[in-house]
């Protein structure tokens, strides 16, 4: 059950520079819980003291923001792919 | 320029192109040593400096002179009596980037300021994420500097748009989708490649060319901070960044301290800022926007955060206005001061109206409208909706039967 995460480059330090990384989790939620087991550090980068998906952190599968689905419950199946991108500026 | 600094934890950054903390993804933001500033930059240095944005330069972040884009900016600040009256305000001040050069909108303050910094850091290659504007004043800009350019913008974008990108040889590259889908991509190719992005990693220098605008606006006025201050909203950059422009000439005192409002406007059809606002809440919740007012169609504001806490704090309003309204607005300006706004304005104006309406503006105040674009590059939103002309032979006879039908009292004048 292989989905993959594109890492962005302020956490590839994290990743030991990788871009690309394969994981088994069936949630937003549990990727991020899987990534921080592999990738210790990760998750406080991506989530604040409260659990809840920093405000500057944008989360995405397969081209979707995940607060336009069930935010950290958005389920996942095999061959999706995670982004997770800083907001950045317009327009 | 002393460092980048997190606006979210304060960690501070070497100036490098870098725009976003490790740490928390908070954006960075320029840090100046105001006290060294303050011993030189005074009204009389700037008075007698060229009339362009730049005669500001001290509070811009470039290192050396600056090498890109050296007339933008000084635009005009028109008194809009006219205006002010269809309105119902006492004094309305239009401060009109219609005009901006080169490419007719205030993007061109902020992408002056990326490509010189740019070409500080060594960058040959300058890129953006664009919904139009953007992509014009990169394209024109990079092409005057010598530099190549990659813009990328929604395949949806105004026809006049994509014209005034491609005419400069940049390469455009439509997306198929909206502006938050082409920045999600752009924010992946700026971290692999090794260009300057505008508004991604040169994205603390950038914005900060929009505090020019405001400056301008201070200094037209007479050094004098207008009560209120009404701007559109896309990602929220602009806004937050003239309330600084405000507090950095408070702080080096080259305006007095004052009570001043700052209003945020936006089309109905992609509002989060302005209903976050009107709900009282400190966060927005991101929408798909769906609008005539595509430059400001961005449904994930970037600064929409710290759009909100600056309306907060300055006690400020925010509104929205729809499509119908947008047009109406943008007639409105042209039929009274003969300026021709593209919709961004159409909005700034149509929410000014409502907010004297609703007298969240005082109509016994001043105000100032920020009007970001020009109408010529948005012609599709307003075609069909004013008019078209009378067609008649060369014929004395049926013009005259012309205006005899429309208009009695011009016959015989």
């Amino acid at each position: 059950m292989a989905k993959n995460v594109r890492i962005p480059t302020p956490l590839r330090k994290l990743t030991n520079n990788e871009e690309l990384i394969e994981v088994s989790a069936s949630t937003i939620g549990d990727v991020i819980t899987e990534l921080q087991s592999r990738y210790p550090g990760i998750k406080e980068r991506l989530l604040d003291e409260s659990g809840a998906v920093r405000r500057f952190v944008n989360v995405y599968v397969n081209e979707e923001d995940i607060r336009f689905l069930q935010n950290q419950q958005t389920k996942l199946k095999d061959g999706d792919e995670i982004s997770i991108i800083p907001a950045i500026a317009g327009g | 320029m002393k460092a980048l600094k997190c606006r979210e934890c304060g960690r501070e950054y070497p100036l490098t192109a870098n725009h976003v903390c490790e740490f928390d993804f908070g954006p960075l933001e320029v840090v100046y040593d105001y006290d060294r500033i303050r011993k030189s930059f005074n009204r009389q240095a700037i008075l007698a400096r060229p009339q362009t944005m730049w005669r500001y330069r001290e509070l811009l972040p470039v290192a050396h002179e600056p090498t890109v884009g050296f007339q933008v900016g000084f635009t005009p600040l028109v008194k809009a009596d006219r205006l002010a009256k269809a309105l119902g305000i006492r004094e309305l001040w239009i401060k009109n980037d219609t005009v901006n050069y080169p490419t007719l909108s205030f993007k061109d303050r902020v992408v002056s300021v990326a490509l010189s910094r740019a070409k500080e850091l060594g960058f040959t290659t300058v890129a953006c994420a664009s919904t139009g504007n953007l992509a014009n004043s990169v394209a024109a800009n990079a092409a005057a500097a010598g530099m190549k350019a990659y813009v990328f913008i929604p395949s949806d974008l105004e026809q006049g748009k994509i014209l005034n990108s491609l005419i400069y040889g940049a390469n455009v590259i439509g997306i198929k989708g909206h502006y938050d889908e082409v920045n999600r991509l752009c924010a992946e190719i700026a971290g692999k490649y090794g260009w300057a992005f505008v508004n991604v990693n040169m994205r603390p220098y950038y914005a900060e060319g929009s505090k020019s605008m405001g400056f301008e606006i201070v200094e037209q006025l007479g050094w004098r901070i207008p009560k209120h201050t009404v701007v559109c909203m896309a990602s929220g950059s602009l806004l937050t960044k003239i309330h600084k422009s405000y507090q950095e000439f408070i702080k080096l005192g080259l305006a007095g301290e004052t009570d001043y409002h700052i209003h945020g406007a936006q089309a109905t059809g992609c509002s989060p800022i302005s209903t976050a606002q009107k709900a009282g809440l400190d966060f927005f919740k991101p929408v798909k926007p769906n609008t005539i007012a595509k430059s400001l169609a961005i449904g994930t504001p970037a600064d929409g955060f710290y759009a909100l806490k600056v309306l907060k704090e300055t006690g400020g309003s925010a509104d929205d206005v729809t499509d119908d309204e947008i047009r109406e607005a943008i007639k409105l300006l042209a039929e009274h001061e003969g300026i021709f706004a593209e919709t961004a304005g159409g909005v700034t104006v149509g929410v000014a109206r409502k907010l004297i309406a609703d007298g969240k503006i005082s109509a016994k105040d001043s105000a100032v409208l920020c009007v970001t674009g020009n109408g010529l590059k948005t012609l599709d939103a307003v075609n069909g909706h004013c008019g078209h002309p009378r067609e008649i032979k060369p014929s004395l006879r049926e013009f005259e039967a012309l205006l005899a039908a429309e208009d009695h009292s011009l016959l015989n004048a």
